[in-house]
This record gives structure tokens, C-alpha cells and sequence, in this order.
């Protein structure tokens, strides 16, 4: 039994079924993020644990104590809404403190712990202002600080830094995850972006289409996708899927696809999981990173199987730190991620280095990995 | 070059304008022409006006008419002036409106932050109440009247106006709080607030235009309503409509018409002022939906 138990929770609206069997064990101090498409029911699912939305079927616990039917003021949670909903017509004071008085805690330690919050976010001087005064980043701040004063046992983000620009959002992330390490509180963030997704996270759940597809940590996840929705979900640009033939060649598995000029490649999987001896002789997909096509001088030096291979180069994209290389292989666009100054140029051939470690396998019918 | 020549742009979008506000004083005269008939005839002896002349300003200015009409003349057998009838009016219209914006406001947060099964149909027909014409409902209110043993006081007046508002008031906050955003109720929820915290807490101190919108469209039908008043309150209860009804009614000799002309606009006074001081809220509010925050 964890912290925060969803335990097989599902929820349906009449005959809709919008979220089926989730099964998620939260552990005390852990962050984690729900990621997916819109319509995935990841916002759904948070908002049963907060007790905003009933639970057709299962348990939601935290600390042990069932909470379906629990009132959510009482269940010790506090969340941060994607728009903040700051109460307009409060100071920022009285929208920190509000939740409090709401509780019936007299006002000398609502106003102790109201500026104990506010000296850590460091929003002190905005204490007197009303929310229409305030800019994104600073609602954000006041919205977090008016969850971090209930000292709850469980936060709940709802897409929180969504509606902020694209270098608040970097500065806020970074804010939060210090925020995370420092107090140790138990997290649950909803996120569409799978970058907030990776860096801030200590485990992420994958949702697509009322299921989550896989739950691990960022690393499970980006390296190790369970089908091919997480693996194309997770990562930008997304991972490339190409459609290839396994064959045995000396005893060693082979990956092959035809180049831009129609000619076969091999690509040796020495070390390819047990269960792909199955799926020889058969189509399957590769699944390989951009990054993990280089250059052979960019490639990675602890690689146990480095595979070269010539191709033509159609697009080249260069984007400061890293330059986007696109090529057609078995008649699909993949892209490779080389290091800015790798003299790459388009209509030419280029030798690509392919580290097949990072490569995963595919089943065409069922989506899901070969392991 | 800087000075435009006759029909540039500039100069012809001058000229219109010029027409336009001509136009638009025009017909703003037109419009106060009765008013102004009222007023300068309203401080004029009446030998003035039965003389022929009713267009022309008063030789003599005189505030009697208006001393008349609010304290001494004959409303229907009594000599008391409308001045009786003004605060029957005032006693009927605050609380009705109060009431029924309260009602209003109290609808259109459930029916937009608590929904349940079945609420566009409720919504429905409270705002089919909006189209009911006021004779339909006139019996069976009194008969109802009838049984509350409210006939003919103005307690019975204040219910008539407050049942009927509430169409309206409901419709009006209904489309209001319909735009205000939900996640501030829900955080209110986490944050503890109950049903009624939530109301006076988060949404009531926001909503100053749709309040101000109610409380005009609601005094203004209730203090100008003479069908009610003339139906459900008689005598000494009637609202200040029937009252200035009975007063150039009430013959005595003479028609004074200058004492008319004074009683119809104290009559028309309140609504005049409450529009004056509050209208602009009136646009603003229909046009404001949602808070930004």
C-alpha cells in the first residue's frame, strides 16, 4: 500500500466508458506525471482524486483512508488550476489565506502562515494586490502559494504552466521542481507536454484513449516505450518508425530496409531481446531515436553496436545546438540528430552511424514492444 | 503636402460627421420635446396654459403645481397628494427587487455551477415565464392573492412583482455566471467553502454589472406596472401609477393640468434617476459576461 492508491479506478459517463481499470501506486515524496493527448482522461482521473468528479468503479486512498464520497475540502489535498482560478475580487493575501479560514483557523496563524508561503515564493510585496494586477508568472506563483499553505498531503497540478509563455514556462518548471526537492511533497501533474513531462517527473504515466499505456520512470519510458503510442508520444522530434524485415544472417539478427536509392540495408542486432527470434522472416517496426543517428564521429562511444550506413540526405534543418537531418528510409521520412557542425548537405550521400542499443522492435498487429 | 486637399479622406469623414452629430441633436430634441412640454408647463399658473398657451415658456414661474400634486390634490375622494402613493411605490418596489435579484442570482448559480438532471428544462421554463403577458396571470393571481389574504395591500403587490421578476433576474445571472469559471468554484470546494460561502464569497462580490442590470430592468417594470396595481391593490394601497391615473381622473371644476404635468413627472422621476445614475452599468453589464483574473 502506497501513499496515494488508484486502485483500479474507472470512470464512465452513461454508457461512456472514459477511463478504464487504472492502476497507479503513488509512494510518499514522489512525483507524477499523467501525460497525454487532450480527451485522454488524464485530467479525469485528477480530478477524482481531488474529489471534483465521482468514481464509478474502484478506490482512490491516500494515507489508507478510502476517499470515494470524501468531500474535497477534507481529503488533505490542494490543487493549482490550469487558468489558477485566483478568486478575482480577493487580495492575494486573503486568496492564500481563504482555504484556511475556511478550515476555521484563527487569523494570527493564517497570517503566520501566509507569510512563512509567500517569503518562499518570494511574493511578498504582492500580498496587497488583487489577481487582475498581477502577470502570468506572479498568478502562478500566488496559485501555488495558496496550495503549499494548506500543507497538504497531496498537491495536484492540473496543467499549470500551460497558459504562461514558452520562456515563463522553462523558469517555472525549474521553479517547481526545486520546490519538489525541497519540501519532499507527494506530487500528481497533469501535462499534454511531454518535455514537462521528462524533466520534471519521478515516474510518468502515459495515458491515451482512457488507458494508461505505460508507467515508469522518465527513463523506462523514453528508452523503453511498452507500444508504439508511448514511444511516438514521448520524445521530440518523435521517434522513427520504420517498417523492416528480420532476418538470420550468420547467426546474427538482422534489421532490413531499403535506402532512398532502392538498395537494401542490413542493420546487425546482435543484441536484439530473445523474443524477436520469433518474428524472423516476418515485417516488423524498428523504432529508433533521432539521436541515436549521428555521425560516425558524433557517435556514442559505450555503444556495443555501432551499425554505418549510407544514405541520402533530403532535408537538413539546422537548429542551433543540434542540426535535423531527414532522409527517406523504406519510403518513410526519418530524422537524425547531429551535432551542430556536422557537414552534412542536402542531395548528398552522408554515412550515418546507428546506434542499434537504442533500437526497439515493434509488432505491426499489436503495437506493442518485441521483449 | 500636409494639408489635405477638399476631398481627401480626412476632410470628407469631417464633413459626415459633422452631419451625423447635426442628425443625431436633432432627433435627441425631438425626443425631449414632451418632456420639456411637461416640465414648463408643470411650473406655469394654469390660467397660462388655458389661455392657449402650452409651447410657450411660463410668464410667471410658479412652484405650486408641484406643491399641489405631491400633498393636497383630490386622488380619487382624498385630498392627500400623491405623496402617500410615492412611498406605497417605494415600500413595493425595493423589496421586490431585492428579492427577486436575490432569487435571480441564487437560480442562476445552481443552474450554471451545481447542475443537475433536468436543469435546461427548468431553465426553460423559468425563462418561459419571461413571455407570459401579464393578463393571462391575472386571475389566478387573485385568487391566489386571495387565499394568502394579501388582496388589495401592498405585501400582495411586492409577491406579484417578485414571483414575475424572477423569470428575468434568473435569465440574466443565468447567462452572467454561465461565463464565470468554473476551477474558481472548485477551488473554493477544495479550499473548503460550502454552497452558500461559495455564493456570497466568490461569485456575488463579482457580479456588480449583472446586479446593476437586474435592479434597473426590475425597478423600472415594477414602479411603471399599473395593470398589476390597479388589479391587486385599491385604495390607499395603490402604487403611484394608479394614483396619478385617479388624480387626472378625479374632477373637481376644473382640470388643473398643470398639477397633471407635475404628478406625471414625479411619477416618472425614479426611473428617470435610476437610469441616469446607473445606465451605463446597464450597457456595460449586458455586454460583460466573464471576469478576467
Amino acid at each position: 500500500m502506497g501513499f496515494l492508491d488508484i486502485d483500479n479506478v474507472t470512470k464512465s459517463y452513461g454508457a461512456v466508458q472514459v477511463l478504464h481499470r487504472v492502476d497507479i501506486t503513488v509512494e510518499e515524496g514522489e512525483f507524477l506525471v499523467l501525460v497525454g493527448p487532450s480527451g485522454c482522461g488524464k485530467s479525469t482521473l485528477l480530478n477524482m482524486i481531488a474529489g471534483l468528479e465521482g468514481i464509478s468503479s474502484g478506490e482512490v486512498r491516500i494515507k489508507g483512508r478510502v476517499m470515494n464520497g470524501v468531500h474535497p475540502s477534507r481529503r488533505n489535498i490542494a490543487m493549482v488550476f490550469q487558468s489558477y482560478a485566483l478568486y478575482p475580487n480577493m487580495t492575494v493575501g486573503k486568496n492564500i489565506t481563504f482555504g484556511l479560514e475556511m478550515h476555521g483557523i484563527p487569523k494570527p496563524e493564517r497570517d503566520k502562515a501566509m507569510r512563512n508561503v509567500a517569503q518562499l515564493l518570494q511574493i511578498e510585496h504582492l500580498l496587497d494586490r488583487k489577481p487582475g494586477q498581477l502577470s502570468g508568472g506572479q498568478r502562478q506563483r500566488v496559485a501555488m502559494g495558496r496550495a503549499l499553505v494548506r500543507n497538504p498531503d497531496v498537491f495536484l497540478f492540473d496543467e499549470p504552466l500551460s497558459n504562461l509563455d514558452a520562456k515563463l514556462r522553462v523558469d517555472m518548471r525549474i521553479e517547481i521542481k526545486k520546490l519538489h526537492q525541497r519540501l519532499g511533497t507527494t506530487i500528481v501533474y497533469v501535462t499534454h507536454d511531454q518535455i514537462e513531462a521528462m524533466t520534471l517527473s519521478t515516474r510518468i504515466a502515459v495515458m491515451f484513449d482512457g488507458h494508461v499505456q505505460q508507467l515508469g520512470t522518465p527513463k523506462e519510458i523514453y528508452d523503453s516505450p511498452a507500444n508504439l503510442f508511448v514511444a511516438t508520444f514521448m520524445g521530440s522530434p518523435a521517434m522513427n518508425v520504420l517498417p523492416v524485415r528480420l532476418e538470420d544472417r550468420n547467426g546474427v539478427l538482422h534489421a532490413l530496409l531499403t535506402g532512398a536509392d532502392g538498395q537494401e540495408r542490413a542493420l546487425a542486432m546482435p543484441h536484439a531481446p530473445a523474443a524477436c527470434a520469433a518474428y524472423k522472416d516476418t515485417e516488423v517496426l524498428l523504432g529508433i531515436r533521432p539521436e541515436a543517428i549521428t555521425d560516425p564521429e558524433g557517435a556514442d562511444r559505450n555503444a556495443r553496436t555501432i551499425q554505418p550506413m549510407t544514405n541520402r540526405v533530403t532535408v537538413i534543418e539546422p537548429a542551433g545546438a543540434d542540426t535535423f537531418v531527414t532522409m527517406v528510409l523504406s519510403g518513410r521520412d526519418c530524422i537524425a540528430r547531429m551535432r551542430a557542425d556536422a557537414s552534412v548537405e542536402p542531395g548528398r550521400d552522408f554515412d550515418f552511424a546507428i546506434n542499434m542499443d537504442k533500437a526497439v522492435l515493434f509488432d505491426p498487429k499489436t503495437q506493442t514492444r518485441i521483449a | 503636402m500636409a494639408v489635405p486637399s477638399p476631398d481627401s479622406p480626412v476632410r470628407t469623414a469631417r464633413i459626415t460627421r459633422v452631419f451625423i452629430y447635426l442628425f443625431l441633436l436633432l432627433f435627441a430634441l425631438f425626443y425631449l420635446l414632451p418632456f420639456g412640454i411637461m416640465l414648463i408647463n408643470s411650473v406655469k399658473p394654469l390660467s397660462e396654459i388655458t389661455g392657449g398657451n402650452m409651447i410657450a415658456l411660463p410668464r410667471e414661474w410658479t412652484i405650486q403645481p408641484w406643491l399641489s400634486a405631491w400633498s393636497t390634490a383630490q386622488i380619487g375622494v382624498q385630498p392627500t397628494g400623491l405623496r402617500p402613493y410615492f412611498i406605497n411605490s417605494m415600500m413595493m418596489a425595493f423589496p421586490a427587487v431585492i428579492l427577486s435579484t436575490m432569487v435571480g442570482a441564487l437560480n442562476g448559480y445552481v443552474l450554471t455551477k451545481w447542475r443537475f438532471r433536468g436543469d435546461t428544462i427548468i431553465f426553460g421554463l423559468l425563462l418561459f415565464s419571461c413571455f407570459i403577458p401579464f393578463q393571462i396571470v391575472l386571475i389566478p393571481m387573485a385568487r391566489i392573492l386571495g387565499i394568502l389574504q394579501m388582496a388589495g395591500t401592498t405585501q400582495g403587490l411586492i409577491m406579484v412583482h417578485f414571483v414575475y421578476g424572477i423569470g428575468f433576474t434568473t435569465l440574466y445571472f443565468r447567462n452572467y455566471y454561465a461565463a464565470f469559471p468554473t476551477e474558481l468554484v472548485r477551488a473554493a470546494q477544495i479550499d473548503g467553502a460550502g454552497f452558500f460561502q461559495i455564493f456570497w464569497r466568490i461569485l456575488l462580490p463579482s457580479s456588480g454589472p449583472i446586479i446593476a442590470v437586474s435592479f434597473i430592468w426590475q425597478f423600472t417594470n415594477i414602479w411603471n406596472d399599473f395593470l398589476f396595481g390597479a388589479s391587486f391593490a385599491s385604495g390607499g394601497a395603490a402604487p403611484m401609477t394608479v394614483a396619478l391615473n385617479n388624480l387626472v381622473n378625479s374632477s373637481t371644476g376644473v382640470r388643473e393640468y398643470n398639477v397633471h404635468f407635475a404628478g406625471a413627472i414625479m411619477a416618472a422621476g425614479p426611473t428617470l434617476l435610476v437610469y441616469i445614475v446607473a445606465g451605463r452599468y446597464f450597457v456595460r453589464g449586458l455586454m460583460s459576461g466573464s471576469v478576467k483574473g
